[in-house]
């Protein structure tokens, strides 16, 4: 063996597979970044075509709006990213600040407050134990019973929006009580003049990318994505990291429907309806594909960006607000297309 | 004193009795031909070996000692590693992800434990190097063709240190210059001391590596032959059942 690697075998040589360039691999060549290079020539032309835009108001407005959807919209990627969808992010936004607000206002009536604060951990832990509780049972219908991601979360979207109903009698509820004001403060207060919701949504984000990029979590994460029964032979615990990325994506959205809660200042029963179209459009727009394997925090950030950017751009520019969901659909296919030509072209 | 032994197996699905009592030995580094027509009962055997299935009867011995494969993952502690026809890989990762799969290196910060990329990548390409592949550590399995995505599954067992590899057709599905390529890999395996059991429908391939073939049909082995004292039309009636056994 020894003297086989003396003889003049063929050096490493690669003579007909040349290398892929810098820009046709990694986040150059992913439709995040395509969908970046819209967003910032959006950004400018929106700039020069409404001097309402850039202004420090307007911009903390896009901010603390696009943060409201923006932490969910990470939590949908990462279920994305292993091939499955959650249609219920948006019964779980309002149940949980449902929750959240319903624990608040009883320790309050109950006059239960041993110290400052108490209340408001206490009702923020009970509403995040019942994002996590969703998602768990989301996750084990799906990993465990094989139950069609699709059709189960269409249940849990249902269910929980009932639940949020049946708790409120349809009738909208609010944080109470004396962690009120901590509770204004942590979820729709400024720090060094920038919204706190867009704070967590950064830290999120770091965190989010550093465990896609740099852990072995993540990297199963992607694996079962792309092929899940290799990851089941290779040694890869599917199902648990199944059930982990559906209660990452139900507490992604019960913090963001605390903050919501927060900005409104209540938690209607009807809250964040409709909002789990939005948030699937925001992480596709941003490159996580429905198909599984590929997606990633920047850009589910970016697609929130993008989907507020010309929502608030057509409000400065006096258009038919009812433009704006056609708009975004269009974008939605444009951001798609864009992504097949460039695999056509590259293989 | 044989590597892995199976001894009178046998496996049902409800009413059908996929294979029945095939018993046969593999020895350290030896390179077995498992061949046989479709529904032979070649995959089952294959999926019983790497801790898919559990034998309905029988025994199984490995390095002399009596044990139960009970996954795939036990198979592996044992040192047994399995190529699958359908490969097992991720496109969306690369050749280096793929062959760690499951076995991450990783170093520890505090509490927390991160993917060592480097050295990772630095074995992939020692890997390839010794399997004398054009492969790419951190190319995407994607891109590759189907000899770089053979050889990506092949160095994936040789990142432990494996005893007996089984591979469930490796040149179904590639051209003929990868075929060699192969058959090449398989070389290098025997040079290192590796068993082989060669699962394949392709008779060159057979006969150009293997020291030993044995048949299969309609579950049952019915011939156990060195390849020096066979041949394609021997293996061929043997298959098809032209001949009943030899």
């Amino acid at each position: 063996m020894m003297t086989d690697t003396t003889q003049a075998s063929p050096p490493q040589g690669f003579s007909n597979v040349r290398r892929t360039r810098f820009w046709q691999r990694g986040f150059l060549a992913s439709q995040s970044a395509y969908v970046l290079a819209a967003l910032i020539v959006l950004i400018v032309f929106m700039s020069f075509a409404s001097p309402n835009f850039l202004t420090a108001g307007n911009v903390g407005n896009i901010v603390r709006n696009f943060s409201f959807i923006a932490i969910a919209t990470l939590g949908i990627t990462l279920v994305i990213i292993t091939g499955g969808i959650d249609l219920s992010v948006g019964s779980t936004i309002a149940l949980t600040a449902t929750v959240t607000s319903l624990t608040m206002a009883g320790l309050s009536q109950a006059a239960f407050h041993p110290f400052p604060g108490f209340a408001l951990i206490v009702s923020i832990a009970a509403g995040l134990a019942v994002a996590a509780l969703i998602g768990f049972g989301n996750g084990v219908a799906i990993a465990k019973l094989k139950l069609s991601p699709f059709v189960t979360t269409l249940g849990t979207l249902s269910i929980v929006r009932g639940l949020t109903y049946v708790a409120t009698y349809g009738r909208g509820t609010s944080p109470t009580g004396p962690d009120k004001d901590l509770f204004l403060a942590i979820t729709s207060g400024h720090v060094a003049g920038i919204p706190i919701g867009f704070i967590y949504l950064i830290l999120i984000a770091v965190i989010m990318w550093i465990v896609l990029n740099h852990t072995a979590w993540g990297r199963h994460v992607y694996a079962i994505g792309g092929n899940e029964a290799a990851g089941r032979l290779t040694g890869v615990p599917v199902d648990r990291v199944k059930i982990q990325v559906y209660v990452l994506c139900a507490l992604g959205a019960g913090i963001n429907g605390i903050i919501i809660s927060g900005w409104l200042g209540s938690a209607p029963a009807n809250l964040a309806t409709g909002y789990e179209l939005t948030i699937i459009a925001a992480a596709v727009i941003g490159g996580a594909n429905l198909a599984g394997g590929i997606g990633g925090a920047a850009g589910a950030i970016i697609g929130c960006v993008l989907i507020e950017v010309i929502r608030n751009g057509l409000v400065l520019a006096r258009v038919d607000p009812y433009w704006q969901q056609t708009l975004v659909g269009c974008i939605i296919v444009a951001a798609v297309l864009v992504d097949r030509f460039r695999s056509l072209r590259n293989g | 004193m044989a590597l892995l032994e199976l001894h009178d197996v046998t496996k049902d699905f409800g009413a059908i009795r996929a294979l029945s009592d095939v018993s046969f030995s593999v020895g350290p580094g030896e390179i077995v031909g498992l061949m046989g027509d479709n529904g032979a009962g070649k995959s089952t055997l294959v999926k019983i070996m790497s801790g898919i299935y559990q034998p309905t009867a029988g025994t199984l011995r490995f390095g002399g000692e009596a044990t139960q494969i009970q996954s795939p993952a036990s198979a592996r502690k044992l040192g047994i590693e399995t190529v699958y026809q359908d490969l097992a890989l991720a496109d969306n990762l690369t050749a280096s992800a793929n062959i760690f799969l499951g076995r991450e290196l990783k170093f520890n910060i505090g509490p927390f434990r991160f993917l060592r990329h480097r050295a990772m990548n630095a074995r992939a390409v020692e890997l390839f190097a010794e399997l004398k592949s054009e492969t790419r550590a951190d190319d995407y399995v994607r891109q590759m063709s189907g000899g770089q995505r053979q050889a990506v599954a092949i160095a994936r067992t040789r990142l432990s240190d494996a005893k007996l590899i089984l591979m469930d057709e490796p040149t179904a599905a590639i051209s003929v210059r990868q075929v060699a390529e192969v058959l090449n890999l398989i070389h290098r395996l025997k040079d290192a001391g590796i068993s082989v059991i060669l699962i394949s429908h392709r008779m060159p391939d057979v006969f150009a590596v293997c020291e030993r073939v044995i048949v299969m049909r309609r579950g049952r082995k019915v011939a156990d032959k060195r390849i020096a004292d066979t041949s394609p039309e021997e293996v061929t009636a043997l298959i098809t059942g032209a001949l009943e056994t030899a």
